[in-house]
């Protein structure tokens, strides 16, 4: 599955992991390769350099548009995403876009939709999106009541592990031992606790809706063949992106794909999807690492490689393992397929 | 005011806030040198004619390789590829199979005709003496330049080293008269069994503007050895002069070939050809010291050509060679240990070494003369003004490779020379070395193989060893390029920008950063997979 899936030609220079390549042809190219692309989330915004979630959202949006023939409507929680790209009264959307509350884009979604099916206008679509606080804290009640009316709404939480917008607080997207404002790296157990905290691709697979994804800025083919899989299904839909942000995790701009790269093939960030309530595919993994490699480089995690930290540092492992092991991220001859 | 309810401002797009007031540094597009391109001792752009036979444009692949170096379908054929060696692809799996793309693209070339045109004529007459890969490289590339150059050759055929020096099972010679040929076709003219006796002489009677020497080295020298005269010795270039002249050199039963490069392994393989019953190359140091190629090496094995290392010939005598056994010694060098063996042989072959005939040169004013071969400048020139040389008779390695190099850029020096002017070689781009590249992004390729005649065909005739990659293959093994240092429009820069700020230009012109807006995150550097994009410090 996967990749192999759509992508027939093989052994090109850069093979199928390049956004695009001038020797592939233009239908197995991807939606970001095409000089025609919507740039939906345009420049001017004023995200932070090297923004994983601004990426996100242009790559998710374009291939939606692409989807739907540009009939499109984007409805955003409160939140980095809506800050920097709208502060009244200058935006960078070039897309109908609305903005209301910060717990209820679901809602607002459920609404846009209905009145789009009221109108007769079952061509133009809706999209929910919002950030990790936005969807797995505060608006987590209205995301689950629209899962289960299962309206038709596909919803996009660009996960960033934190409230970045506010000044890096935990939400229940944090994982264990990270630093943030409200878990400082102090005591015997320094960052976030272990064992809190929400998988909330897992619980929106229990609400046995038709479609649930993960995905990650690194690997695009990857994440507009999920974004398509989504559009061309009716009902509620939900789509977790992995947005590495600089500034909160304490990592360079210019590593804000690599660390998206290194959380996905340490076990971290593990990507599968999922239809009515089973998992039906997972991402096998290219090239396994540990999980050193991913946490060295955010500054967040840093006390995790200071004396007597081990066993908080075998403890990250123990997740990627686990994630290794419960998504079956491995297969034999793990290089490709 | 016309505004709907609570709103006082005109709305308006964030294309107006120019972020890229936030940089310090600026990407920038590079070209840097792959190591392929940095090691070739021809200086052929190989990733610039790999790019295009990416495309499966192999005509426009051949016209690349043509603005360095006229012979690819030699080249893919006897050159020892040190731009494989150096390949980055090393560090992933295998070095791409630039050889033998190379040979793929210089037999299409043949077989269409695919031909260059020479340069207006300049009213230059340059002289060149000796038609192997050295002098005819030189003759080419003058010719390009519009110089008119007359090629004297001694043999009654043209190609020096190529064709009494290579035999026919590594380079079949309708493929090497094929590329003489195109190179005559641009109006070079060789003249066959012409021997120059004085070159300063022939020079003035007449009237050559300037000159190029590429003798080659095709005196074989021997080492004395006692002889009772029980076996023949002969010397390795006089043999493959023989065989290629069909005077069929006498080589039968036991053949001790004396030496470990590649010519002794051509002469081995040669006489394994000829049905001698056993093989044996003599050399004195460590197998891995031969300076042989280890790809001749491997060949000769498997024909059954069998080495006897750390041995030295003592003497001659009742149709047996007498060996001393040699240690490797701490300084890696062969030491002798008193102690002697026995060989059998009916021929000996002494392949060590081969010198310079200097006697057409004794006339020339300047010249200098060091250890065998003669000293010459930067610029190929050698101490007389206007006399330049190249190939096996200037120090160097000596292979065919090193011979073109030396013609191209003596082309080069001898049209500034004539044009009153001192050639300038432009400047080197930066290396682009495997630290530069994001590799993630290179989907595993295995490298392809040729294939290869079978043993029992190998050894009872000189049909050619190595055969050709087919289309499909060498379009596969071409794509296998990692294009290091050199944009090969992959999109990722135009992708991965959050900003939006690269433009895509479209195919063939590349992309352009729109400076308004990138706010100096560098991502696309890191992510770009050749490592064609570098930061720049802004001026602040």
């Amino acid at each position: 599955m996967n990749q192999a899936e759509n992508q027939k030609v093989r052994f090109y220079q850069t093979g199928t992991y390049t956004v695009g390549n001038r020797l592939l042809d233009g239908d197995i190219r991807t939606v970001q390769a095409s000089s025609d692309r919507s740039n939906s989330l345009d420049s001017g915004h004023r995200a932070c350099q090297g923004c994983g979630e601004a990426l996100g959202a242009r790559y998710a949006i374009d291939a939606a548009m692409r989807e739907t023939n540009n009939q499109l409507i984007a409805c955003n929680a409160t939140g980095c995403l809506e800050v920097f790209t709208t502060p009244y009264p200058e935006t960078a959307w070039q897309m109908p876009w609305i903005h209301s509350l910060f717990g209820n884009a679901a809602a607002v979604a459920t609404g846009v939709a209905a009145a789009m099916k009221v109108k007769g206008r079952q061509d133009v679509r809706v999209i929910a999106q919002g950030g990790d606080g936005g969807t797995t804290d505060i608006g987590f009640g209205c995301l689950s009541g629209m899962f289960d009316r299962n309206d038709d709404v596909l919803y996009i939480c660009y996960d960033n592990q934190a409230y970045m917008n506010t000044g890096v607080q935990r939400s229940s997207a944090t994982p264990p031992a990270a630093r943030t404002a409200t878990t400082m790296p102090v005591g015997p157990e320094p960052g976030n606790q272990f064992g809190q905290g929400k998988n909330v691709p897992l619980v929106a697979l229990a609400h046995n809706i038709p479609y649930v994804a993960t995905a990650s800025v690194h690997d695009l083919h990857d994440l507009e063949r999920k974004v398509k899989k989504a559009m061309s299904v009716r009902g509620s839909r939900y789509l977790q992106i992995f947005v590495p942000c600089p500034l909160g995790w304490g990592s360079k701009p210019c590593d804000t794909i690599k660390l998206a790269r290194m959380a996905t093939e340490c076990g971290l960030w593990p990507m599968f999807e999922g239809e009515y309530g089973e998992i039906t595919n997972t991402h096998k993994l290219r090239r396994p690492s540990k999980v050193d490699g991913y946490l060295k480089l955010q500054r967040r995690f840093a006390h995790l490689f200071k004396p007597g930290q081990e066993g908080q540092l075998a403890k990250m492992q123990d997740l990627a393992d686990t994630n290794i092991r419960k998504f079956q991220l491995l297969e034999e001859g793990s290089d490709d397929e | 005011m016309n505004k709907p309810f609570a709103i006082t401002l005109d709305v308006g797009t964030s294309l107006l806030n120019h972020t890229g007031s936030w940089r310090t540094e600026r990407p920038v597009y590079v070209d840097r040198l792959p190591p392929c391109n940095s090691t070739c001792p021809a200086g052929e752009n190989i990733q610039g004619w790999l790019f295009h036979a990416e495309e499966g444009n192999y005509e426009q692949a051949f016209y690349t390789i043509m603005e360095d170096n006229p012979f690819p379908a030699v080249m893919g054929r006897v050159c020892y590829h040190t731009c494989e060696t150096a390949c980055n692809r090393t560090t992933l799996d295998d070095p791409v199979g630039i050889n033998a793309v190379e040979r793929f693209i210089g037999d299409e070339a043949l077989r269409h005709g695919w031909n260059v045109e020479a340069g207006e004529d300049s009213g230059k007459k340059v002289m060149i003496i000796g038609s192997g890969p050295g002098g005819l490289a030189a003759a080419y590339h003058l010719r390009r330049k519009g110089h008119q150059v007359t090629v004297f050759e001694s043999a009654p055929k043209a190609g020096g080293m190529l064709r009494y020096g290579i035999p026919k099972y590594r380079l079949p010679r309708e493929k090497l008269a094929g590329e003489i040929g195109r190179i005559e076709k641009l109006g070079a003219e060789i003249r066959l069994n012409s021997p120059v006796s004085d070159v300063a002489n022939t020079m003035k009677k007449e009237g050559f503007d300037a000159c190029f020497l590429g003798f080659g080295a095709h005196v074989g020298q021997q080492v004395d050895l006692p002889n009772d005269g029980s076996v023949p010795v002969h010397d390795a270039v006089t043999v493959l002069r023989d065989l290629e002249n069909e005077q069929l050199p006498d080589l039968h039963g036991n053949v001790v070939v004396y030496g470990g490069g590649n010519t002794a392994f051509d002469v081995a393989r040669s006489a394994t050809r000829l049905g001698a019953l056993n093989v044996t190359v003599v050399y004195r140091r460590d197998r891995d010291m031969m300076p042989a190629h280890h790809e001749e090496i491997h060949e000769a094995l498997e024909e059954g050509v069998q080495i006897a290392c750390l041995r030295t010939i003592k003497g001659i005598s009742d149709g047996q060679l007498e060996l001393e056994i040699m240690v490797t010694g701490d300084d890696k060098m062969p030491q002798a240990t008193g102690q002697t063996e026995m060989m059998k042989a009916d021929v000996l072959v002494q392949a060590v070494g081969q010198g310079v005939d200097l006697s057409p040169i004794a006339n020339l004013q300047g010249i200098v003369e060091n250890r065998g071969v003669i000293q010459v400048g930067y610029d190929m020139q050698t101490g007389c003004a206007g006399v330049f040389a190249g190939g096996d008779m200037v120090p160097s390695p000596r292979t065919v490779t090193d011979a073109i190099g030396h013609g191209k850029k003596a082309a080069k020096n001898i049209d500034a020379y004539l044009n009153g002017k001192i050639y300038v070689a432009p400047e080197k781009h930066d290396p682009a070395p495997y630290e530069e590249l994001n590799t993630w992004y290179y989907s595993d390729a295995p490298r392809s193989i040729r294939p290869i005649l079978d043993v029992a065909r190998r050894q009872s005739g000189f049909a050619e060893v190595v055969g050709n990659l087919d289309e499909k293959t060498a379009q596969y093994e071409s794509r296998r390029c990692m294009s290091c240092g050199n944009c090969l429009e992959c999109d990722n820069c135009y992708g991965v920008c959050p900003d939006n700020a690269v433009l895509k230009l479209g195919p063939g012109k590349g992309f352009e950063f729109k400076y308004d807006y990138c706010k100096g995150c560098g991502m696309c550097v890191e992510e770009c997979p050749c490592g064609s994009i570098e930061m720049v410090p802004e001026d602040i």
